[in-house]
């Protein structure tokens, strides 16, 4: 009986989604972001066929030949160089993408996830957790990210997994703080007392109306976070709080490198190839992450959002 | 207000026990030898390890040692300090003045461009110039303090000579130390100390060792204020009071400074917090780069030398000023903004 016109009904977190995409990707910077991310991300995924490791079972181990401290230039066997100690420059920035992506993708996926959990549980149920939780939070806040995790790495003994494992224990602060005043505000709403009333379990509204409601700063933090956690964890690898020398981690590179960034007096500049590679390749990976999150920020900022 | 500050500073006392619990729990996951060992100078000590252990009850329960820490700490003994060969307490005065001074350098100038570029960005709102300074911010932000740092050491210092890294030149620094009847160390501060004597040649030699550290501080720590100064002037520039003020005839120059940069500044004082945390970090890595003993020095050169005392005093000396800041910036927030109740 109903003549109904053929019309494609799509859901509509499907149309918002592809909405946002449109969004995120009619920005320049988005693009210059993902591109950047794509050949990292490729250089880490392809780097035994890139640079094959010497030793198979150390392939972070960076290969040298001989223990000079004076860096040598690009050659042909060494086309980015050697660093102080002879390290091969290019096999050290192929791997140290691994090393990177590593470090980011672990602290902040151990402090979002310790973050977000405790934050969701604090800000929807209340009561003295919340009340405990936030005075914990409000003593480690006391101290700056960089102090602190430098403590922990002294405590817990040097090394990268532990520069890692210091940082996400510093890091899940900012996210329990940030999405818990997203699910307060998000918990008084109707369309969440309503399914209140209409016995929705508290775990099925947490995950169907709470999380996917309050993941978008958490998302843009996230992104902005994987950089400046790699710049963080690079400083203290320069500092000597890192793995041992010799593996491939740009911030140890760029410890090499200290001594050497004035040359003899008639060429100043003739060792710029310590510096110069390893440098670039942390500001560009921390560039990709920032250029993506300020296009999250844009496409989400709900002001600008349908205009 | 008056209950408001004294909750606040009863709330930092509470914060440093909190982070005096924190650190202290952290340094039991040493063993009691090796804290021990913190008290060794010489090798032949070495041996006297285990007495040092009952000496200093280090194997006592945990609570007690606590105690007799904070007991210590009271009364003003924080520990020696392997880095400086000192007392912790005696090494804090010769440290701070360095770090003082470059923020005392710094925060001015983060605060006057910070601000003067993020009006000028949101007044101009997608020109070249508003595209420039983002550009430019989100560079900044991505660009590791140390590294930007060595940077600049390599050009200006490698290539052209000029700004030497350091607090002052050694011919100076000699100068000083053997004159201490015509130079008084009043506030450990070079450049302050050069003006107060009335030398000063000294403080242009300070000065020019400054330039770089606190350009590096500046560019790395501007970025964000930069950014929220231009979100808040376009939040602001949208509101009915600035059409108003239009349609009464008024000049762009008075909406832009005095209605709308005026309500901009209030959202710029809530990340205000977060600009000391970041000042703090850079001092860090912007001391190591040019080798400046300051607070930053010392605390990365006491991490290498896993000097725990140090850490512990550091750490909750920087508890205690960044909590005040915070009151601070709150105090000032609610003067600023008489809307803001504080209780």
């Amino acid at each position: 009986m109903e003549a109904t016109l053929p019309t494609k009904k799509e859901h509509p977190r499907w149309r918002e989604l592809k909405f946002t995409l449109y969004r995120i990707f009619r920005n320049p910077s988005a693009i210059l972001g993902f591109s950047l991310l794509l050949f990292f991300l490729g250089v880490a995924v392809a780097a035994p066929h890139l640079a094959p490791p010497k030793f198979e079972h150390a392939p972070y181990q960076m290969p040298h030949k001989g223990y000079s401290p004076t860096p040598k230039p690009p050659s042909a066997a060494n086309i980015f160089g050697t660093s102080s100690g002879q390290y091969d420059i290019y096999y050290g920035i192929v791997w140290g993408a691994r090393t990177a992506f590593k470090i980011g993708l672990f602290v902040v996926g151990f402090a979002g996830i310790i973050g977000i959990s405790l934050g969701v549980i604090a800000g929807y149920f209340g009561g003295w957790f919340d009340e405990l939780l936030m005075r914990f939070v409000d003593i480690v806040w006391s101290i700056p990210l960089l102090v602190l995790a430098m403590t922990i790495v002294v405590a817990f003994g040097r090394g990268l997994e532990n520069i890692m494992l210091a940082l996400a224990l510093v890091e899940w602060r900012w996210y329990v703080r940030v999405i818990r005043s997203e699910v307060i505000k998000l918990r008084g709403q109707e369309f969440v007392e309503a399914a209140k009333l209409m016995g929705v379990s508290d775990i099925k509204i947490i995950f169907r109306h709470i999380l996917p409601n309050s993941i978008y700063p958490v998302l843009i933090m996230a992104s902005m976070d994987m950089g400046s956690m790699v710049i963080s964890a690079s400083f203290m690898s320069f500092v000597g709080l890192g793995a041992p020398k010799g593996y491939a981690d740009w911030g140890q590179m760029v410890a090499l490198a200290r001594n050497y960034i004035v040359g003899p007096p008639d060429d100043p500049l003739k060792f710029w190839y310590t510096i110069f590679f390893p440098g670039i390749s942390i500001i560009l990976f921390v560039l990709a992450w920032n250029l993506i999150g300020d296009a999250l920020r844009d496409a989400f900022d709900p002001k600008l959002r349908r205009r | 207000m008056t209950a408001y500050i004294i909750r606040r500073l009863l709330f930092l006392i509470f914060v440093l026990f909190g982070v005096s619990v924190l650190i202290f729990g952290l340094l039991m996951t040493f063993s009691p030898e090796r804290r021990a060992a913190v008290y060794v100078t010489t090798p032949q000590q070495a041996k006297d390890i285990p007495k040092l252990v009952k000496q200093y009850g280090l194997n006592d329960p945990v609570p007690i040692q606590y105690a007799r820490w904070v007991k210590e700490v009271a009364s003003g003994n924080l520990g020696w300090s392997l880095v400086a060969a000192r007392p912790v307490a005696k090494a804090f005065w010769s440290y701070f003045p360095t770090t003082l001074e470059l923020n005392l350098l710094a925060s001015p100038l983060v605060i006057i461009v910070g601000i003067w570029l993020g009006t000028l960005a949101g007044v101009h709102r997608d020109t070249w110039i508003d595209h420039g300074t983002r550009i430019g911010a989100i560079v900044g932000w991505s660009l590791p303090t140390f590294l930007f740092a060595l940077v600049l050491l390599m050009i200006f210092y490698g290539y052209y000579g000029l700004f030497p890294p350091g607090i002052i030149s050694s011919d100076t620094s000699l100068w000083v130390i053997n004159n201490p009847d015509k130079f008084t160390r009043y506030t450990g501060m070079y450049t302050i100390d050069g003006i107060l004597n009335g030398h000063l040649w000294v403080t242009w030699d300070a000065l020019n060792h400054l330039v770089l550290p606190v350009l590096t501080q500046v560019i790395v720590v501007v970025a964000l204020l930069m950014r929220v100064m231009r979100s808040g002037m376009l939040e602001e520039l949208s509101r009915d009071y600035v059409i108003t003020a239009k349609a009464k005839g008024a000049d762009a120059h008075t909406i832009n400074i005095k209605h709308a940069r005026k309500n901009a500044l209030i959202p710029v004082i809530t990340v205000a917090g977060q600009l000391v945390a970041l000042s703090m970090e850079g001092s860090i890595a912007v001391e190591v780069v040019f080798s400046r003993q300051g607070m930053g020095w010392w605390l990365a050169h006491s991490a290498t030398q896993l000097d725990m005392p140090v850490l512990m005093s550091v750490c909750m000396f920087i508890g205690v000023v960044f909590v005040l800041s915070n009151l601070i910036i709150d105090i000032m927030y609610a003067y600023i903004d008489p809307r803001i109740q504080l209780q």
